[in-house]
């Protein structure tokens, strides 16, 4: 008998734990891709990637219903792949193509999708939390039992948009959760000067509300906080601030050349705490899936995005007149 | 049935009658209830000028008072509208969209254009505008362009109850955000109103006083003011053809370009500052569109490009006046300035 009993994966099934790796791995596969890909100079624009914190949108979003609702950041494409967004209509969205989730109108910073909750990435640091409070509103008012979730970085934190909306969900009582991705960097500036090394979780109990701090790399310990947040906010408990401490693989946006960060940094986060091997050695280690189950999600995604990759080369751009559509023009 | 009623109590009928009708229109802001959680009477005040007064007892789960957090509000009914209800904000004065303009223009007004198409933000910002009260810089201006020259907003500048009441239930209505500019001197303007609800179309100008000499635009207060210029400029035996827009997005230029054909000649009265406004913006498209149609240069009146002073004589020199409007048609009209 082991003296130190194996690690067990709460009380998720083997499905739930089969879709939180494919999710995760969708997300990584999709972001290293992009990365690859950003470099030869086919994307337009720029682009934020989620690589290394994919345990956040997994382990939130697992706990959503179709009909609940996500506000999300610049950093987006994790997000909308957890809730659901089609993936090759992201690739092409961020390609600018016709067939793009947003029809080539948004790119990567505005991919959204409202059919599937998804309210939207958004290119303004901190623009989503007052969102969710309107979420939040709706479902009170038609009396659903629907939640609404905001995704900040620690560089959104500061933004008094964020704080109006904790306070606001407060004295409400909204049916919210706000999640704070902390990696660590608001862009190039350190959370250990611009958030003078404080927790942001701290300021939950300025607001009346419980803050949690939660390791951002372990998907489990994500899960397992965000269940009891999301459960709190459907059952009429009011909001909860989630701080998941984390770490990003890439620049702030791509080019970025990171030299703000320390040499081996994020050598040694993908070596020690990356979130999909975590999650891998603890299903595999405690006998509840083995590896050919996860190897073939690792293949099955990389074909997905892999066609996304070469459809959305392939896809038709908007035409010109494109311009004129999808809003009133009375100029 | 048309009875008489304020400029404030068409906005009021507007909003139950909308709220009764639909139960997805809710309606929040600073004070809107006013004395949420204080021992007092339940829906105190109403409202800082009390124009939402009575809504929080008919619909006490739709009416809701905020905290002083402009962006987390107008960030709220933007989120509202986008999942499934037709919030109608209040921005107690639209001086303070400063501090909550990107939740307007970056946020609900391109929701629908970025996302593809695949969104809907039908919200109303109702908010308040305008000099007249001594309320100083901060609390008098008239910043309608600003709104204006956003793409995917629509804006609203009603100058009667009438107008009030059938523009802000064709707003609410609306699936795009809307913002609802009330002039404060306005309130107590009393007209006739039908007491039926009733939705005015967005982007119609309405032709207030009908004459052949020269077309004066003018916009919200400023049509009274305009109104009284005519009437003076009548007894010398000047024609003015008052033009209406109503909404300054979309715009009704037909009716204006169609009046210019007739009158040659355009003046256009505008509260708001002279620089990239209003005026200068219809004076611009008159000028490229109907060149030919003009006899004279079309002319601007506008408060100096200052911002709004305090002290009664300099608020006074300010605005513009019925005298001020006059001489500038007069001008226009190639009239002698009567002795």
């Amino acid at each position: 008998m082991s003296a130190v009993a194996p690690p067990s994966a709460g009380d998720l099934t083997q499905e739930q734990l089969l879709e939180a790796y494919r999710v995760m791995r969708t997300i990584r596969e999709f972001e290293e891709r992009l990365h690859r890909e950003f470099a030869t100079g086919e994307i337009p624009g720029f682009v934020h990637l989620y690589a290394g914190e994919e345990a956040i949108a997994a382990g939130v979003i697992a706990h959503l219903r179709p009909d609940d609702y996500v506000a999300s950041t610049h950093r987006g494409h994790g997000h909308a792949i957890a809730k659901g967004c089609d993936v090759k209509g992201m690739m092409a969205e961020i390609y600018g193509k016709a067939n793009g989730i947003c029809h080539g109108k948004g790119g990567s910073m505005h991919i959204a999708d409202l059919d599937l909750g998804m309210l939207g990435a958004n290119g303004i640091v901190g623009g989503g939390p007052p969102l969710v409070c309107g979420v939040g509103l709706t479902a009170k008012v038609k009396g659903t039992d629907q939640v609404a979730v905001s995704f900040t970085g620690d560089g959104g934190s500061n933004q008094g948009t964020f704080l109006e909306a904790l306070n606001l969900a407060s004295a409400w009582h909204l049916p919210t959760v706000f999640v704070v991705e902390n990696n660590g960097y608001a862009e190039a500036t350190s959370s250990a000067f611009h958030q003078a090394g404080v927790d942001v979780a701290k300021r939950a109990d300025g607001f009346g509300m419980p803050g949690v701090v939660v390791d951002g790399f372990d998907f489990f310990a994500v899960h397992e906080v965000a269940g009891e947040a999301i459960e709190r906010a459907r059952s009429g408990g009011g909001p909860t601030l989630v701080e998941c401490k984390v770490g990003r693989y890439f620049g702030h946006f791509e080019g970025d050349q990171q030299t703000y960060r320390a040499a081996n940094e994020v050598e040694d986060l993908r070596r020690d705490r990356d979130c999909l091997n975590a999650f891998a050695r603890r299903v595999t280690e405690a006998g509840i899936l083995d590896r050919e189950a996860l190897d073939a999600i690792d293949r099955s995604v990389a074909t997905l995005v892999e066609e996304a990759v070469t459809e959305a080369k392939a896809s038709p751009d908007p035409t010109p007149a494109d311009v004129l559509t999808d809003v009133y023009v009375s100029y | 049935m048309a009875r008489t009623i304020t400029f404030q109590q068409a906005i009021n009928e507007a909003l139950a009658q909308e709220m009764a009708r639909d139960e997805t229109v809710v309606v929040f802001g600073e004070d809107v209830v006013g004395g949420s959680g204080a021992p007092g009477e339940d829906d105190a005040w109403g409202g800082v000028l009390g124009v939402t007064k009575g809504l929080y007892p008919q619909f006490p789960d739709r009416v809701l008072d905020t905290p002083i957090s402009e962006s987390a509000l107008i960030g709220a009914a933007a989120g509202a509208a986008a999942s499934g209800l037709r919030p109608v904000a209040e921005l107690m004065f639209v001086d303070f969209m400063g501090v909550c303009l990107d939740q307007i223009y970056n946020q609900a007004a391109k929701f629908r254009y970025m996302f593809g198409g695949k969104a809907v933000t039908p919200m109303v910002v109702r908010t308040m505008y305008g000099a007249g009260i001594r309320a100083a810089s901060q609390h008098s201006q008239a910043l309608y362009p600003i709104f204006t020259h956003i793409p995917g907003l629509k804006v609203v500048v009603p100058s009667t109850p009438y107008d009030a009441k059938g523009l802000l239930i064709a707003a609410i209505r609306d699936d795009d955000p809307v913002i609802f500019l009330e002039h404060k001197v306005l309130y107590t303007l009393e007209g006739d109103v039908p007491d039926e609800p009733y939705a005015l179309p967005l982007g119609e100008a309405e032709i207030v006083r009908e004459g052949g000499d020269v077309t004066v635009v003018a916009l919200g207060r400023m049509v009274h003011l305009a109104s009284a210029a005519a009437a003076t400029l009548a007894g010398e035996g000047i024609e003015c053809e008052i033009v209406d827009p109503r909404t300054t997005s979309p715009l009704d230029l037909e009716t204006i370009l169609e009046s210019v054909e007739n009158t040659g000649r355009l003046v256009v009265v505008d509260e708001a500052n002279p620089r990239c406004g209003f005026a200068a913006d219809i004076v611009a498209q008159v000028s490229e569109q109907a060149f030919g149609d003009l006899k004279a240069a079309p002319r601007m009146v506008t408060p100096p490009h200052t911002p709004v002073p305090f002290s009664p004589v300099l608020e006074d020199a300010y605005v513009p006046t019925p005298d001020a409007i006059a001489a500038v048609i007069r001008e226009t009209a190639g009239s002698p300035t009567p002795a």
